[in-house]
């Protein structure tokens, strides 16, 4: 017997069913497909003003540090912007995805730009978020050939780009979105729910920032 | 890790008596208490929360055979495999021969707790692999040669200063006059020392917090960021889980996310929350060509249909420990094996066998503090009871034990005689410690009066008090 056999028997066994019952077959066939949504904080199922204002506040909360920029084509300027306050290089890697190539880079033309996954030599990353879910200040970003997943982690400081209208109350609902972008029961290959800036309290219990991926993660949210 | 649960009271007289341990414990006591009654105050939902994840997980279990298949289904549509492993020796097999398939060298290893338990790296270490831990805590207890004394923490039981020396004997190739005085000054050298073993390993190896069967997805939380570099550079991920990760839908997962970093750390949500499905896609530009799941039994299988069947509810996030008055007092490693605390206490009799972890169940005052924060719903404490019965019943409790519980149950089964010889005992002991109101020397008593003093009793016994008030009534 090999180990799927035996261990799926086992399971069987002491739970004392076949396997085949129909009503159990059921139940199983029907959660997978309602997706049950179970409690959902009051906090985060507010109007869209004040659920973008407390995406931000629950952000700043995380540690990451966020802006609010009215309009996409003040993009580049803002990453400029930033990037000269933290006396970085004007230099940055970002993946191709449409939103971020359709921006009007021109208008910070001191900015250096490449495009593509990074091997870790990137200090800037820029990424574009897939959604924001407001009861935490999460971003979720969805990997694919426009979106490298390794921006989200090499590069010492990680700019996200985010839609205002891209912000959820809960994780469920943001997890409606990703399956009616790829279909019921399909995800991309990574999904990052990212939560602030990396951190370890691993000596001492001590808080602190940067342990393996960004130190900074600054969010621009657009609109 | 090499079991030594049977010697848990030298263990224990050993952790009371180390005054490097006892410093870091303080961390213990103060650092996670306040900051979880914080955070699940501040979410009006949380017990609300806590009663659906014990039903997501109670109705998981009972049909956990058909979320097995339907989880299994989806890894492979999506690229993936998954193996299925009895024993933990089949486990670190599988592991092994994946790693060999691809000729791999260097292994990276996010924080596994099952990868501790059936002993991966010494495993793939005889087998010629370099393991390499990132997770900072379990990196430091590995340069240590040591196994956690926390699940979430895996080296609370250390000080600044033991690793800074740890660093400085390992990290030979830096300057020797480096400040290494502050935590960040250690943190920024790990850094820098695991990003080259980073971008250098052949296969990445992670445990997971859930597999989801809606998807086919594993999911891992994290706060470096280590379990994402661990699973997205090399060209080969690995997933050790076991059994009871298996969550229905993503739905699922997020109700018991809500609890598991609230209740872990204090945190709303872990800083990397990360679901991965499957190897790279056509077109992707990073991320792994092979992805695979190794699914582990290890004995949890016979616990379902038992009263041990709610242990398989836990999802590792602590507070049982953080909260424990033993655990406090003796940290994890007395504990002799992966699993510390009250959840260790309940699940290492099931792994390693009741014969050889018996102390551990008894080690606990049963005030209850483990169940009241357990997000679960374990019934930790009757757990443990039921532990102590059944050593009792396969006569492996000590001999003094089973004399004291003999002598006791002969009185407790004789009301009359029970209440006139503690009546008697009271007015006695009342009489010869009334000068000091307290012994520090009671005969058959030592174990207590070695440490600490015995109040002399100053009135009737409780019995006697009791029957007073309600005549009072």
């Amino acid at each position: 017997m090999n180990g799927r056999e035996a261990v799926l028997s086992r399971v069987r066994q002491s739970l004392g069913v076949t396997g085949k019952e129909e009503s159990r077959r059921r139940e199983v066939a029907e959660r997978l497909a309602d997706v049950p949504r179970g409690v959902i904080p009051a906090r985060g199922q507010l109007p869209d003003e004040e659920r973008i204002a407390l995406f931000m506040k629950q952000a700043d909360k995380a540690l990451a540090t966020i802006e609010r920029v009215p309009s996409a084509e003040l993009v580049p300027e803002a990453i400029a912007m930033y990037l000269r306050s933290k006396n970085l290089p004007a230099e940055l890697k970002r993946g191709e995805d449409p939103r971020l190539a359709a921006l009007p880079w021109e208008r910070a033309p001191q900015l250096a730009i490449s495009t593509g996954p990074t091997g870790g030599r990137d200090l800037v990353g820029v990424s574009h978020a897939g959604a924001g879910v407001a009861e935490t200040g999460t971003i979720v970003m969805l990997s694919g050939p426009e979106n490298p997943s390794t921006l989200n982690f090499l590069p010492d400081y990680h700019i996200v780009v985010l839609s205002a209208g891209d912000i959820t109350g809960d994780y469920e609902t943001a997890f409606d979105k990703v399956r009616a972008q790829y279909g019921a029961g399909v995800m991309p290959r990574t999904v990052n729910f990212i939560t602030g800036p990396s951190r370890s309290g691993d000596i001492e219990q001590k808080l602190l920032l940067g342990a393996h991926g960004p130190r900074s993660l600054h969010i621009l949210v657009v609109g | 890790m090499h079991l030594t649960s049977p010697q848990f009271k030298s263990n224990v007289d050993h952790a009371l008596h180390d005054a490097q341990l006892q410093k870091a414990l303080g961390n213990v006591r103060a650092g996670f208490i306040d900051k979880r009654a914080k955070a699940a105050a501040a979410l009006p939902e949380f017990e609300a929360l806590r009663d659906n994840a014990r039903d997501i997980k109670d109705h998981t279990l009972a049909h956990l055979d058909l979320y097995l298949e339907a989880y299994e289904k989806r890894v492979t549509e999506s690229g993936g495999h998954v193996h299925f492993a009895e024993t933990a020796k089949d486990a670190c097999a599988i592991i092994s021969s994946i790693c060999k398939s691809v000729g791999a060298k260097t292994v990276t290893k996010g924080k596994s707790m099952i990868a501790e338990e059936i002993g991966l790296n010494d495993f793939l270490e005889a087998d010629g692999l370099t393991t390499v831990e990132t997770d900072l805590g379990e990196y430091i207890i590995q340069l240590r040669h040591e196994g956690p004394s926390h699940i979430i923490a895996p080296a609370v039981h250390l000080n600044k200063e033991q690793v800074e020396a740890d660093f400085r004997r390992v990290h030979k190739d830096l300057p020797g006059d480096r400040d290494l005085s502050e935590p960040a000054s250690l943190l920024s050298e790990a850094r820098a020392v695991l990003r080259e073993k980073f971008l250098a390993a052949d296969v990445g190896i992670t445990g997971a917090n859930f597999l989801i069967a809606e998807t086919g997805t594993s999911v891992i939380v994290t706060n470096e960021g280590n379990g994402d570099l661990t699973q997205i550079l090399p060209k080969v991920h690995i997933v050790i889980a076991s059994v009871e990760k298996i969550t229905p839908t993503l739905n699922d997962a997020s109700q018991i996310l809500r609890l598991l970093a609230r209740s872990a750390t204090g945190q709303d949500m872990s800083v990397y929350t990360t679901f991965s499905t499957g190897p790279r896609r056509p077109g992707d530009v990073d991320g792994p060509e092979q992805y695979h799941v190794v699914i582990l039994d290890n004995g949890r299988s016979s616990m379902l249909g038992t009263e041990f069947e709610d242990m398989l509810r836990c999802i590792r996030c602590g507070a049982c420990m953080n909260h424990c008055p033993i655990y406090h007092s003796v940290g994890g490693h007395a504990y002799g094996w992966v699993y510390p605390g009250p959840m260790g206490a309940v699940l290492t009799p099931t792994l390693v066998g009741v014969d050889k972890s018996g102390h551990l169940p008894n080690a606990s005052t049963f005030c209850g503090r483990c169940e009241s924060v357990c997000p679960m719903r374990i019934p930790l404490p009757k757990m443990m009871r039921h532990w102590r019965e059944r050593e009792f019943e396969r006569n492996l409790s000590p001999a003094t034990v089973r004399w004291g519980l003999s002598v006791w149950s002969f009185f407790a089964r004789r009301p009359k005689l029970y209440q006139f010889s503690t009546g008697l005992a009271m007015r006695a002991l009342g009489a010869f410690g009334r000068a000091k109101g307290r012994f520090s020397f009671l005969p058959l008593a030592g174990g207590w009066t070695k440490y600490r003093d015995f109040p002399a009793p100053e009135g009737a016994t409780f019995q006697q008090q009791w029957k007073a008030k309600r005549g009072a009534a």
